[in-house]
């Protein structure tokens, strides 16, 4: 992997920006001519389209989990939010509108709903840590989903359907690309530094003038408008959503790709969801033991890999310092 | 480093997998059945029936189509009895096996986004067992479905003839509900027979619900108790049944049990033993018939597998990829939409079920239903209902 | 009132599940400061081995109850030493995405022996008799005593030997105990032996009452009796009996009044309610941090 990238630079660090956005835009243009001219297997594409929404969901997972260093259990919540709220707006609210723009709106609009209930978790981090936060995240998005089961309009628990296709290839490369643009620029930001300083010593870093309450509020709010969007996106490939979609199962699969990939790490995020993508689609053959395999292979990697695959590791195209040859990022 | 080239491997190896064409020389039909999950025994009846059905067809030759005799073939998936995976592996079919049609899923739960997701695909989609009338209706639209059929009758049949039957039968004047306000389809059970069952004259005194997953039905039961009904409606599948009838024996509750098609498999008696004893159900067809086609079907699956009695999921998928195979000979051709017109141009197909015949524009056939008791551990017919 | 008493034996009834359960979640953190999410699985194993006992090889109550226990205790303790032990010194959260793990493993492990849901005949005669107008059923007699004497003894383990001696020890200041000659390792096996047989205890009560099993039943049950445990202070044993009998009362209570889908709501908004004005539970040590 090292390799391939050191070969892709050019001298310079503007060179090295210049190639970023080189290949990002090449990708755009690959997932439009895949999606309109069916260069790929339908079926190939829907696997990309989740491995995409699991990207996203654990890029900003990762950010309250690893680079804060809470442990939010209850990240499903906030998907749910999303999810619910573009399909509402998509079948019932803007349903006789051009699907061309609706389909954003309706995105965005799922995510800041799910950033508004990332703002209300946000609240109790303010005294609360470790595992109980952990209960209060989990206690959050049990809520979410018991809200939605008891809210009959939007079929309660017998799911929301009526959903258009409008999830494509193009439109979650899109969103993967700016997950990863915005979360990135976050961290390496001035608020960022505050994200890490949180993680190693919260009262040292309050003690030093960092704004512990807004940091918290911003990471939160930020993990979790990601997560709504991935949700509008997933009720838009899938075409069917219930509260029973986004429970307790749903938060622990994007633990589990969280720290598969490495905790603090946006490349190791981007592997940890690619591979658990993968890795699940590829054992299908198994059939009823797939589900007890993988979780073999995770422990194991757990016990020879305790801090996930690329641990605190960064990959040098993402960190600021590439292309200056100034120290690895820890 | 060698962990991180593991997932690259993998991805190239399942694209270049994936890069392999289905041969076109069969005709391929999916089938959707809850084969793990919360109804195994649905999931199973299923795949027996639509399996025994396709040998049949095969085994007298095929299906021509484009002027070649070609030999069926299944691509059976599991829903696990969950809607959203029963949306995914309706996904998968259309865009993966690439199959010509799709019988299943059983449960309204589960065949309720999958038929959605096969409407917007144009893909023609076959449900022997789901009874919720939504099944076959657009869900943003109110208009019927035009890829979207069933096998069966439909929970407003259903629901005004148990509501009948508990009035004028069983003389009941105060009934108490109890039903999973989590499926779509029992919901809308209990909601017919309680304008059925006050249409004619009768009081609804409890009306209770319980949500998936639940296993403890003590504060319903206690509440149903003190409003002492002459007879509980417990439209509910067949693994809550027992521990709802026990529930309630071991609360003090006598009164007999109103269930409907959700009780069919004979797993449900087995489990519940003699608390149940007296009940009544609501099928879709009775094996001790008289039919000689249904008769024969009997003799053939309890020959086929094994000694059991196939229940009504099975009687379903086996006449639902019946009508099929007869639809897509009609159509001469392997288009859905060729298909989805010859269904409806299918003279009266004498099933196993009764006579299924489609009008034009409409997903639902007309038939009569069965009620059953259970008596001496097993099923008994007891009563039949024309439309 | 009747009505009333009623619903306080169900709550009874599912207090003492919760019970069983919490502690073993509740005992383990203690000693090792992790939450071992595989706990609620392992009930569910104790259902399984119950069934196993009674439709396989025709046993009677008590011997099935002590096999469960026995077999649970056995997958716990080789859990802790295969998955748990290596990542005793690594970041805390890698030993909790291992024990979901395990957990994952053990509910699809089960899922493919055994892919239906499994009925158990009645373990006890099953009657119910009248108690001024309440209908006592003997299973609830049943959970409720068995609960109430492995409590008593799991107490008695606790507070009144030196092994028990030696896991308050630990739950207290772990870097200190080995220094003072405590084989460390031993007591951690022995805490996730008790905790496991408490589970499996557990899984064996529930079954009888709802005899309808499958590998999911795990999973819910286990979240909430880990609730019941941070609602009573986690890591504080009479805390977690006091937990988990407010939440079978609240989830009973809730759903005699309310649609039983409100249930969860109302039962997951106090704890939310009660975390905010109490953050370390109701029985809970307030720790201090050192910067």
């Amino acid at each position: 992997m090292r390799k391939i990238m050191e070969f892709m630079r050019p001298a310079g660090a503007l060179g090295k920006y210049l190639s970023v956005k080189a290949v990002v835009a090449a990708g755009f243009m690959l997932a439009l001519a895949i999606s309109r001219f069916n260069l790929l297997d339908n079926y190939l594409q829907l696997i990309l389209m989740l491995i995409g929404i699991n990207l996203i969901l654990t890029l900003s997972l990762n950010l309250v989990n690893g680079y804060m260093g809470e442990f939010s259990v209850g990240h499903a919540g906030f998907m749910a939010a999303g999810a619910y709220v573009s399909s509402i707006l998509s079948v019932k609210v803007l349903a006789s509108y051009s699907p061309l723009w609706v389909f954003p709106c309706a995105v965005l609009a799922g995510g800041m709903a799910a950033g508004v209930v990332g703002l209300a978790v946000a609240v109790p981090s303010f005294k609360t840590r470790g595992d109980y936060l952990a209960i209060v995240t989990l206690a959050f998005s049990m809520i979410v989903k018991s809200v939605i089961e008891n809210i009959d309009a939007v079929g309660g628990p017998r799911g929301f359907l009526g959903m258009d296709k409008l999830t494509t290839l193009p439109w979650v490369f899109f969103w993967t690309i700016a997950t990863v643009w915005i979360i990135r620029n976050f961290i390496y930001s001035r608020f960022g530094r505050g994200v890490l300083s949180v993680r190693e010593d919260e009262i040292a870093a309050d003690l030093t003038g960092v704004n512990t309450r807004n940091v918290k509020m911003l990471a939160f709010v930020v993990s979790s408008f990601f997560a709504g969007i991935a949700g509008g996106l997933y009720a838009h490939l899938i075409q069917y959503i219930s509260p029973g979609v986004f429970d307790i199962v749903k938060s622990t699969e994007m633990l589990v790709m969280v720290y598969l990939g490495g905790v603090g790490s946006i490349a190791g995020s981007i592997i940890g969801a690619a591979t658990y993508t993968i890795l699940l689609e590829a054992l299908r053959p198994l059939g009823i033991w797939r589900m007890a395999v993988m979780p073999l292979l995770l422990i194991l990697l757990m016990i020879f890999r305790p801090k996930g695959i690329m641990g605190y590791r960064e990959a040098r195209c993402l960190s600021p310092s590439f292309g200056r040859g100034a120290g690895k990022e820890k | 480093m060698k962990i991180k080239n593991i997932p690259i491997a993998l991805m190239i190896f399942f694209v270049l997998a994936g890069c392999g064409k289905f041969k076109n020389d069969t005709v391929r039909i999916g089938v959707i059945a809850e084969i793990t999950g919360a109804i195994p025994a649905v999931g199973a009846s299923c795949k027996n029936g639509a399996q025994m059905a396709a040998k049949e067809i095969n085994d007298a030759g095929g299906i021509m189509v484009d002027g070649v005799i070609k030999k069926i073939e299944l691509f059976i998936e599991d829903s696990a009895s969950k809607p959203e995976q029963a949306a995914t592996v309706t996904q998968k079919l259309i865009t993966y096996s690439k199959v010509i049609a799709i019988v299943g899923p059983n449960s309204s739960s589960n065949a309720l986004p999958a038929a959605e997701i096969a409407e917007k695909a144009g893909m023609v989609l076959m449900t022997p067992w789901s009874t919720d009338p939504k099944t076959t209706i657009d869900a943003k639209s109110g208009q019927p479905k035009k890829f979207v059929f069933r096998a069966c009758f439909t929970d407003t049949f259903e629901g005004k003839v148990l509501g009948g039957f508990a009035r004028k039968e069983l003389k009941a004047n105060k009934v108490a509900i109890l039903y999973d306000v989590a499926s779509d389809v029992l919901k809308i059970q209990a909601e017919i027979f309680r304008k059925s069952f006050e249409e004619n004259g009768g009081t609804i005194v409890a009306f209770e619900t319980y949500t998936k997953g639940d296993k403890d039905f003590s504060a319903q039961f206690t509440k149903i108790k003190s409003a002492k009904p002459d007879l509980i409606f417990l439209p509910s599948y067949y693994t809550d049944v027992p521990l709802q009838v026990q529930q309630a024996r071991r609360l003090g509750i006598k009164v007999p049990f109103l269930g409907s098609d959700a009780w069919s498999s004979e797993d449900l008696v087995r489990m519940c033993g003699s608390d149940c004893e007296g009940s009544y159900l609501l099928n879709h067809y009775s094996p001790g018939t008289t039919n000689p086609v249904t008769q024969k079907f009997i003799a053939q699956y309890r020959a086929q597998f094994g000694g059991a009695t196939p229940d009504d999921v099975a009687a379903l998928a086996y006449d639902a990829l019946g009508v099929l195979a007869k639809a897509i000979a009609l159509a001469g051709k392997l288009d859905r939409s060729a298909v989805r017109d010859a269904l409806s141009q299918v003279p009266s197909y004498p099933g196993v079920t009764g006579v299924i015949k489609y009008s034009a524009g409409s997903g639902d056939p007309v038939k009569g239903a069965v009620i059953l008791r259970i008596k001496n551990g097993g099923f008994a017919w007891f009563a039949d209902a024309q439309p | 009132m009747i009505y009333f008493f009623q619903q306080a034996l169900n709550a009874a009834q599912l207090g003492s599940v919760y019970a069983l359960i919490a502690l073993g979640y509740t005992m383990v953190y203690g000693v090792l400061s992790m939450i071992n999410f595989a706990h609620g699985d392992l009930f569910m194993v104790g259902a399984f081995l119950c069934f196993v006992g009674v439709v396989v090889l025709n046993l009677s109550f008590i011997p099935v109850l002590l096999m469960a226990m026995a077999g649970v205790t056995m997958l716990g303790v080789a859990t802790e030493r295969v998955a748990y032990r290596p990542l005793r010194n690594a970041p805390k959260a890698s030993a909790i995405i291992t024990s979901l793990g395990v957990g994952i493993f053990l509910e699809h492990f089960t899922l493919g022996l055994s892919p239906y849901p499994k009925y158990i005949p009645p373990l006890l005669p099953s009657f119910s008799f009248n108690a001024w107008g309440v209908s006592v059923s003997t299973f609830q007699l049943a959970t409720i005593s068995i609960s109430f004497i492995l409590m008593l003894a799991l107490y008695l383990v606790v507070n009144k030997t030196r092994v028990g001696l030696a896991m308050r020890a630990i739950s207290a200041d772990r870097g200190i105990v080995p220094l003072m000659g405590v084989p460390v390792d031993r007591i951690i096996a022995l805490t996730f032996a008790l905790g496991s047989g408490l589970g499996g205890a557990a899984g064996v009560m529930y079954a009888m009452a709802y005899p309808v099993i499958d590998p999911y039943i795990g999973i819910i049950i286990g979240w909430k009796a880990f609730i019941s445990a941070v609602i009573g202070g986690i890591g504080n044993i009479r805390g977690a009996v006091l937990g988990a009998y407010i939440l079978g009362t609240v989830e009973i209570m809730t759903a005699a009044f309310l649609p039983s889908t409100y249930r969860d709501l109302v039962a997951f908004s106090l704890l939310l309610i009660l975390l905010i004005f109490r953050p370390h539970g109701l029985l809970g040590r307030v720790e201090s941090q050192k910067v």
